[in-house]
């Protein structure tokens, strides 16, 4: 079992004039394998920041974390991540961009090929594998980015904001894309988002943070995903389940950001 | 080619490229008209397409080339340069006589002379008075200054004039109504003879042969003035020679000027220096009075009116050369030397398009060249020694054993250690190869060897630069110590170091081609968007791979920039250092031309410089829009 143990994780970052901001403070969760984690929070939460950190781009101050019972010390190709902007190689065509983990490693040409192909279908794709990525529009340049991520196999992928930059009508599509990945591959996904009503839908556990120092608030198990996988996600949008916590959790946000102003005034 | 058919190439182009140009600004206001547009100014789409504006811009500038070169007269007027030497002939002989009256200048020769030693004589006696010599001293030197100004002013009275000199000023008078009448005589001077005929037909025509235009006459205006130039040389020789001084005055002169020069020795010897300097400021007068060139006011009347009438009757003959010269001749005029007849002006210095091709056809025959190498040719070699080139010599060291010495007998054997090191050095016989040459090849080559060397050495520091803070601060102050330096200024010593040979003149453009590309190549390293490497490192990649396949690619379209301005400015810089120093390479020509004058060929050289400025950029744009079509939209 590849679970994602975090125990107590803090994280200081020194500043310039010698005083020391703390971004992270006794951070603590177990996320099981197959799980869906969405993470809300105001801007400066340190959501970015844990992210980056289960990415193993920043070392924790304090804290262990580990992943299938390993310890985490720097990038690996277990943890796969999708960006805002894709992040894509715009020198590269389509299939290049998807098969460029298999081609770091230097594995079978035929079968990189084969594999390309099917993840091209499974995100739709198909028939734009010779494309230079710099003609697509910002959701086929996020389902590359998806596939390219997904083709190396990692155990847990982690998103960044994966659909800030998109129109309300393609982010809904890649909603349903990211739900029927998550059920058809069974892989964990933690996905960090803006939007409250994005955290619902994609978060069978939603994590709400923080601010000053960043930690997690509270946390709710939400059934929403699970019905957005048999139904249409704006009639899940409809229910009153959804609207009441989305209330919710947007008013004590709201009440977070005061806050801070109020602390800042 | 014949010059008649030049002309006729050159005429006709010229009247086509008139109606494109009438034609391209009637079809381009159509056209506006026709347009919707935009009322509102300032919308930059409006300054898109328009092509028929750049058959405007360019039929411009080659008629203003065909025009102000005179290529356009030649091919219209052929016989005028001809004729306009002729008059310039008449003209450059009577100018010294005509710049006696108030023709050339505003005064009479006479007065303005006697007006300025008036002011000279004034300007010593005030030095006289203020200097603090002994007064009877002082007195003396006033005395002789009152002499001298007595003597100027008395060429100015009547009886000043000899009889001698008033008969031949009379003469001269005569003499120039006698030419004026031939000038105005239609039968003069009858028809050419056969040898002058025959001579004039002969000679090289306008512009041919390193001559710049005929000076032999070949119309019947020209051979007028041609005899009216022989006559009026005599007479403004004679003219120079009548003075207004006779034996008394001459006398008196030096009279004073032998007193003026015994004042200094009888002073004492604190007065000396002052008084030497006083005999030398009333002795240069002394010396101007006495060239004669005062008359009385009226004595040169008569020649003044013949040379009156001369000149209007000049003016009438010359009739339409004048209009042909003022509409088709425009910035200079034709002048007459001793020897020959030259243009002046934009003629001279703006060699005509047809001169110009003609020039660069000449020198791009390889048999001709320029010094004897050709423009842009190739010339056979060994391929032995092509092989040598890239086969370091010390290869041979490295064999076991020594070199094989001479004998008592003179006799050298070989052995292994020789035989690899004649094959290192092309030392043996083999089939030959063309290999490009010429000015233009190496000019190129030089270029294209600098930039080379500053990619592959400035591209890996750049992005090293970029990702190392350590390596940044090492290297900026290196680079940036030498890169501010002009080019031109390391030239002399680097020129200096390396001697005139081609490893000089690449070591310059590699240092102008190295700081560009440290400078793309970090920039480029620096703006990879952090993202991008972290999605190569959750994918897997090491460390060299990021470098290789993320940081590189992402900083193409930098180091591309970097290379088209390299190209750009190691072009200029080749250029300049090639005039520097060198016996080959297009800045050479240029400045072997510049010493000889020869505009064709300074102009020949710069049209081919921008040509192939030219050429290397639009490569580099095609290579830019073929190797990085992302740029910009990633």
């Amino acid at each position: 079992m590849s679970d994602l143990v975090a125990d107590s994780i803090d994280m200081t970052f020194p500043m310039p004039e010698g005083e020391s901001v703390q971004a992270l403070k006794d951070v603590s969760f177990t996320l099981k394998q197959g799980e869906l984690l969405s993470v809300l929070g105001p801007s400066g939460c340190g959501k970015t920041t844990l992210l980056n950190i289960i990415a193993g781009f920043l070392l924790p101050t304090a804290g262990s974390l580990t992943l299938g019972g390993e310890p985490i010390t720097g990038p690996g190709v277990n943890r796969g991540m999708v960006f805002q902007q894709g992040a894509l190689f715009e020198w590269l065509t389509v299939s290049e961009n998807v098969d460029f983990g298999l081609r770091m490693k230097g594995a079978n040409k035929k079968q990189t090929k084969a594999k390309v192909e099917e993840w091209l279908e499974i995100v739709g794709l198909q028939g734009f594998g010779d494309t230079p990525t710099y003609q697509l529009s910002g959701g086929m340049q996020q389902r590359v980015a998806l596939a390219r991520c997904l083709i190396n196999d990692p155990d847990l992928i982690l998103m960044d904001e994966p659909l800030g930059a998109l129109d309300a009508l393609t982010r809904e599509k890649m909603q349903s894309l990211v739900l029927k990945i998550w059920k058809e591959t069974g892989k964990t996904i933690m996905i960090i988002t803006h939007s409250v009503e994005e955290a619902l839908l994609l978060g069978e556990r939603l994590f709400v943070m923080a601010p000053r120092p960043g930690r997690l608030h509270r946390e709710y198990q939400l059934p929403f995903a699970e019905w957005g996988l048999q139904q249409d996600l704006r009639s899940v949008k409809a229910t009153p389940d959804f609207g009441n916590n989305r209330d919710e959790i947007l008013s004590m946000i709201w009440n977070m950001e005061e806050e801070i102003m109020g602390g800042n005034a | 080619m014949s010059l008649e058919t030049v002309r006729l190439i050159v005429g006709a182009l010229f009247i086509l490229l008139v109606i494109a140009f009438i034609w391209s600004i009637i079809y381009g206001r159509r056209v506006v008209k026709t347009e919707v547009t935009d009322l509102v100014f300032g919308n930059p789409l409006k300054a898109l397409g328009g092509w028929y504006w750049v058959i405007t811009g360019v039929c411009s500038i080659l008629l203003l080339w065909f025009y102000f070169s005179w290529d356009a007269a030649r091919a219209f007027f052929p016989n005028t340069a001809n004729e306009m030497c002729q008059v310039a002939k008449v003209d450059s002989e009577l100018n010294a006589m005509r710049s006696t009256f108030p023709m050339q200048s505003r005064l009479l020769k006479g007065t303005s002379f006697l007006d300025r030693e008036t002011k000279q004589i004034e300007r010593a006696r005030r030095t006289i008075n203020k200097s603090d010599i002994d007064v009877g001293l002082r007195d003396k030197y006033l005395a002789a200054a009152n002499t001298v100004e007595v003597l100027l002013m008395s060429r100015a009275t009547d009886e000043s004039l000899s009889s001698d000199n008033a008969l031949a000023l009379t003469g001269i008078a005569s003499r120039i109504d006698v030419i004026t009448a031939n000038l105005a005589d239609p039968g003069f001077p009858g028809p050419a003879t056969v040898a002058e005929q025959k001579a004039a037909d002969e000679q090289p025509g306008w512009g041919e042969a390193n001559k710049e235009i005929p000076d032999i006459p070949n119309t019947d205006r020209g051979r007028k003035f041609n005899k009216v130039s022989e006559a009026v040389a005599a007479v403004s020789a004679d003219f120079a020679k009548i003075r207004n001084v006779d034996d008394a005055f001459l006398g008196e002169v030096k009279q004073l000027t032998a007193e003026l020069k015994s004042y200094p020795a009888a002073s004492s010897a604190e007065d000396a220096v002052q008084a030497q300097a006083l005999t030398k400021s009333l002795d240069k007068i002394l010396k101007r009075i006495d060239n004669g060139s005062i008359f009385p006011p009226a004595a040169l009347d008569s020649v003044e009116d013949a040379l009156k009438r001369f000149n209007a009757e000049q003016s009438k003959q010359e009739g339409s050369l004048k209009i042909i010269d003022a509409i088709a001749m425009p910035g200079g005029e034709i002048r007459a030397g001793s020897t020959a007849c030259t243009e002046q002006g934009s003629g001279r210095w703006l060699p005509k398009p047809s001169d110009t091709v003609a020039t660069l056809v000449k020198i791009s025959d390889p048999t001709v060249g320029f010094k004897a190498v050709p423009l842009l040719w190739y010339e056979w070699k060994p391929a032995s020694e092509m092989l040598a080139f890239f086969i370091p010599d010390w290869i041979a060291d490295l064999i076991p054993g020594e070199y094989p010495r001479h004998t008592t007998d003179g006799a050298i054997s070989t052995n292994l250690k020789t035989k690899v090191l004649n094959f290192a050095t092309g030392n043996y016989a083999s089939f030959s190869i063309p290999v490009p040459a010429g000015h233009l090849w190496d000019s190129i080559m030089r270029v294209l060897s600098g930039l080379f060397l500053g990619i592959v050495l400035g591209v890996p520091l750049g992005l090293f630069m970029g990702l190392s803070r350590l390596a940044k601060g090492f290297f900026d102050p290196l680079i940036e110590l030498y890169r501010p330096v002009p080019p031109l200024a390391w030239a002399p010593l680097i020129l200096t170091i390396f001697g005139i040979n081609d490893d000089g003149k690449i070591f310059l453009l590699f240092m102008v081609a190295f700081a560009i590309m440290v400078i793309s190549a970090r920039t480029g390293a620096t703006g990879t968007q952090l993202s991008k490497i972290h999605a190569a490192h959750s994918l897997g990649a090491t460390n060299r791979q990021i470098i290789r396949r993320v940081i590189l690619p992402n900083s193409l379209p930098e180091i591309l920039t970097g290379i088209r301005i390299s190209i750009g400015v190691c072009w200029g810089t080749l250029v300049a250092a090639e005039m520097l120093a060198g016996t080959t390479g297009i800045g050479f020509i240029e400045n072997v031309a510049r010493k000889q004058s020869n505009y064709e060929i300074i102009w020949v050289t710069i049209i081919l410089l921008g040509l192939l400025g030219l050429m290397f950029d639009l490569i580099m744009r095609w290579v830019i829009t073929k190797t990085i079509p992302w740029r910009g939209k990633g």
